[in-house]
């Protein structure tokens, strides 16, 4: 029993760094791209998908040490909330979504739930939430490989690699749910904008974790 | 106990805090004070979008214990709603329904439906006529 109470205070401790420098790692990701998201965005939606995005993070970046303080599960859950307060349009309520589904998943069942199986239910729900299908040219089209990589347990740099290819794989669908939708066939030939943060955040977590060394 | 707090509230979620507060306007005027109303719309700094926080305190406004039927133009309107209704708690969000019916006729319709005292559910469906 003692052993497992240090197990348990050495990884809330991890956790408290790793919370910490993946809302920073992911902030300044998002920061850096803001532009050429809502540039894509503009393209075949309403070109706000940086600015939503990067009024989501700065909020977890200046929330960062109450989230830090959270044991995993937890802070995964509030992370979510603060994205769906803040970020807006359809991407609050998905990336909301999607982390406030693992966090619960991770919260409730505890050590018996790997991320692989948390991070595929929060998939499923997040397409329940934009009512979507894999295909239909939208952040899915990313979360789902992303999904098939970590059953696999995939190394970071190549759930990394796999994210983005298949956000660029978005570039020749038809887009099927939000304002793309309403192009039509015009949509085809851009990249989704959602598909293309998502790779983003995807490879900005991967390359973080592989270089991150519990302190 | 007056006739604002029986009736079916209304709520109105637009990317444009302008669409928003006209229809609302177009509502009020129609139904005068018998209905509890409120709109949300924009986003966090006031420019088009739409943002979950705005629409829960939009629902909590218009609060009846009749229920509210809540109205929405685009996608991000109708997630963000659906989140906001998730956050008000279980034993609210059962008597929130959001209406598939055009904004502004939707509205329109559904509030003279509610002043004269209908379920939510004859609301919504008066309102969801429209749709084709």
């Amino acid at each position: 029993m003692k052993v497992r109470t240090v197990d348990q205070e050495e990884r809330v401790l991890a956790d408290r760094g790793l919370i910490a420098g993946l809302i920073e790692t992911c902030s300044a990701a998002i920061a850096a791209h803001a532009d050429h998201l809502c540039l894509l965005d503009s393209a075949i939606g309403d070109g706000d998908h940086g600015t939503n995005m990067k009024r989501g993070f700065d909020a977890l970046r200046s929330e960062s040490d109450a989230l830090s303080a959270l044991p995993l599960a937890q802070a995964i859950e509030r992370i979510g909330v603060t994205l769906v307060m803040n970020v807006g349009g359809a991407a609050g309520p998905l990336y909301g979504t999607l982390l406030i589904e693992i966090g619960r998943s991770l919260g409730t069942s505890g050590a018996d739930t790997d991320l692989p199986d948390a991070f595929g239910k929060a998939v499923d729900a997040v397409a329940r939430r934009g009512r979507a299908l894999p295909g239909d040219k939208t952040l899915l089209d990313v979360l789902y490989p992303v999904h098939a990589e970590l059953v696999r347990h995939a190394a970071p740099d190549a759930i990394a690699g796999r994210a983005e290819s298949a956000a660029r794989h978005t570039i020749g669908m038809r887009a099927m749910r939000g304002r793309a939708a309403y192009l039509g066939d015009r949509s085809i030939g851009h990249i989704d904008p959602g598909a293309s943060s998502c790779a983003l955040l995807t490879s900005a977590i991967c390359r973080y974790i592989e270089e991150y060394r519990p302190a | 106990m007056n006739g604002k707090v029986r009736n079916v509230g209304i709520v109105i979620v637009s990317h444009s805090p302008l669409v928003a507060r006209g229809t609302a306007d177009m509502v009020r005027q129609m139904v005068g004070e018998s209905v509890p109303l409120a709109w949300a719309g924009g986003n966090a700094e006031g420019g088009l979008g739409t943002h979950a926080p705005g629409i829960l305190a939009a629902i909590e406004s218009a609060w009846s214990e009749a229920g509210v039927a809540v109205f929405v133009d685009l996608g991000g309107a109708e997630t963000n709603s659906e989140m906001a209704i998730e956050m008000l708690g279980s034993d609210k969000a059962g008597r929130v329904a959001i209406c598939n019916a055009p904004l502004v006729e939707g509205a329109v319709i559904a509030a003279a439906e509610a002043s004269g005292g209908a379920p939510l559910s004859r609301v919504v469906a008066t309102a969801e006529e429209l749709s084709p």
